[in-house]
């Protein structure tokens, strides 16, 4: 159980507050979506739960982050790193740059973790294995494509098994298979138990993750709710999210005046 | 008037992998065309050979009358401008205005010129009062839009954008659409990457699928997103836009939009009514 108790946050040297009276919390297994225009505070909010603000970066928070129960905010990065997870929004960021093959690049979390080399082996395999990317383990991470970049670094993670993760944009450089992929993936993983916080535009990879949905409006969460009925409201246009397919397709059919029965 | 033609063109990395293999396309002066394809697919591949960054292993691309074997890249890069898919390889200067001006001034603009150009671009994307800004002090989507504005401000006669609207809110891919609408009004050549296929269907004239290094369909949004090309299309990892998958199921034909799907229906209910 990881929770945001009122936590605002401003980075070092800005003006204004990015996150304001943020109260949010996951419970296990939980799948919460995050959505909201750019620069509404999403990669904020994704920094602050990871822990690296303001550990890694600086600025200032105030208000609490609680997992299952105790303040962690006094808690040095290596211990918030062993029980919350990050995925990145750019997959360059993301990689070791120390790592010369793909299966180096997704044990080098697990490793750091203290985990036995034997479990390792078969964590990164099955990493590997579930986002269909065996044929790149001996390949330099390096040297691969955005979308390729962007699954090992999801692999990376997934072999980290962590109870708590945060991701920002997963799947933006991906091929609809490989979002797929992920998207079973990240079932499977939350299905195990992990708490999930995942930062989107897609709201269509939303529907089909998360069983609550918020979003954020300069640096505060405008609205919140089940998924089905929020990504129907036609009040998240006005704060820039693009709904998904099929009810941007019903609202165009309603404004022509037609009434159909739209598959799903 | 600029044409880009590839000829029978594979490319091989450095470390052996064949990420082209025997690809021919044309593009015409003009034409707007969205090259799409599962990941590693060799999108990217592809169009830094459009401006010279990578030169064909075999087979001959050529822009405009210069073959890029042989020409300058500074002269290919006056021609074809390329905004990359990951900001933070392309963002190098310590304000939002100089790393605009910096191509612009690469390309020979100057004085009164140059600072139009530059205006113009930022405008464009909606970084207008950004000029002093650091680029790191911008999100991910902003620093994106600011590579677009890069390009942009070069004028030059083609504009090739590296997945453009990733990262993007709603009114960032309304703003990208915007800026395509522009550079055709202006005649200007436009190639993306993409993987968002409603963005492809309801933005592009002309969609090129690539799997493994070769193309594999060529053709409008209603010709590629058709039920018949779907198993070809989930072959290099692709899924057609709801709203294609919609109206087949109405059984209305190919209706890669939400517009043409509307359309089909009220053309069915007139001919019935």
């Amino acid at each position: 159980m990881l929770t945001l108790e009122a936590v605002s946050y401003r980075y070092a040297g800005a003006s204004g507050k990015s996150l304001r009276d943020i109260d949010l919390s996951l419970s296990e297994g939980e799948v919460v979506g995050v959505v909201g225009a750019s620069e509404a505070g999403k990669s904020t909010l994704a920094l602050v739960v990871s822990g690296l603000a303001p550990r890694s970066i600086g600025g200032a928070l105030e208000g609490r982050l609680l997992i299952d129960g105790e303040d962690v905010l006094g808690q040095p990065m290596h211990a918030m790193a062993a029980v919350v997870g990050i995925c990145f929004q750019n997959p360059h960021t993301q990689l070791s740059q120390v790592a010369d093959t793909v299966f180096e690049e997704v044990a080098f979390g697990p490793l750091n973790l203290g985990i036995d080399r034997l479990d390792v082996i078969s964590r990164v395999t099955e990493a590997l294995d579930g986002l269909g990317i065996v044929d790149l383990a001996e390949r330099d991470p390096r040297r691969l494509s955005g979308g390729q970049m962007q699954l090992v670094a999801v692999a990376g993670l997934l072999a980290m098994r962590p109870r708590h993760l945060v991701l920002d944009e997963p799947t933006a450089q991906l091929d609809p298979e490989g979002k797929e992929l992920v998207a079973q993936a990240l079932l499977r993983l939350a299905g195990s138990g992990t708490a999930m916080l995942i930062c989107e535009h897609d709201t269509d990879l939303l529907a089909r993750l998360c069983s609550r949905v918020v979003a954020l409006d300069g640096g505060t969460i405008a609205h919140s709710g089940a998924t089905a009925e929020f990504l129907a409201d036609p009040r998240l246009v006005e704060l820039g999210v693009q709904p998904p397919g099929r009810v941007r397709l019903r609202r165009a059919l309603e404004s022509a005046g037609l009434q159909v029965d739209l598959p799903t | 008037m600029t044409e880009i033609s590839c000829s029978d063109v594979s490319y091989e990395y450095p470390d052996g992998v064949r990420a082209l293999n025997g690809v021919d396309l044309v593009i015409r002066a003009g034409e707007r065309v969205a090259i799409v394809g599962q990941n590693g697919s060799g999108k990217t591949t592809l169009v830094r050979h459009f401006n010279g960054l990578l030169r064909p292993t075999e087979g001959r691309v050529l822009v405009g009358e210069m073959d890029t074997r042989t020409s300058r890249i500074a002269r290919l890069a006056s021609l074809v401008g390329l905004a990359f898919q990951d900001p933070d390889r392309q963002i190098f200067s310590g304000s939002v205005e100089a790393e605009v001006a910096f191509g612009a001034r690469n390309v020979g603009l100057r004085a009164a010129d140059l600072e139009a150009s530059v205006s113009g671009a930022l405008e464009s994307v909606g970084l207008g009062d950004e000029r002093k800004t650091n680029p790191y002090d911008l999100g991910y989507s902003r620093r994106k839009l600011l590579t677009i504005a890069s390009v942009l401000a070069m004028r030059t006669p083609v504009v090739v954008l590296d997945e453009p609207t990733t990262g993007q809110d709603a009114r960032g891919v309304a703003t990208v659409e915007q800026i395509l609408e522009r550079l055709t009004a202006e005649r200007r050549t436009v190639v993306a990457i993409s993987h968002d296929m409603r963005f492809v269907a309801e933005a592009f004239g002309r969609v090129v699928v690539m799997r493994e290094g070769r193309i594999v369909i060529d053709g409008s949004p209603a010709e590629v997103f058709a039920e018949e090309r779907w198993p070809v299309l989930r072959s290099t990892n692709l899924e057609p836009p709801y709203a294609a998958v919609a109206g087949a199921k109405l059984g209305l034909g190919s209706t890669p939009t939400d517009r043409s799907v509307v359309n089909a229906l009220v053309a069915r209910s007139g001919s019935v009514g």
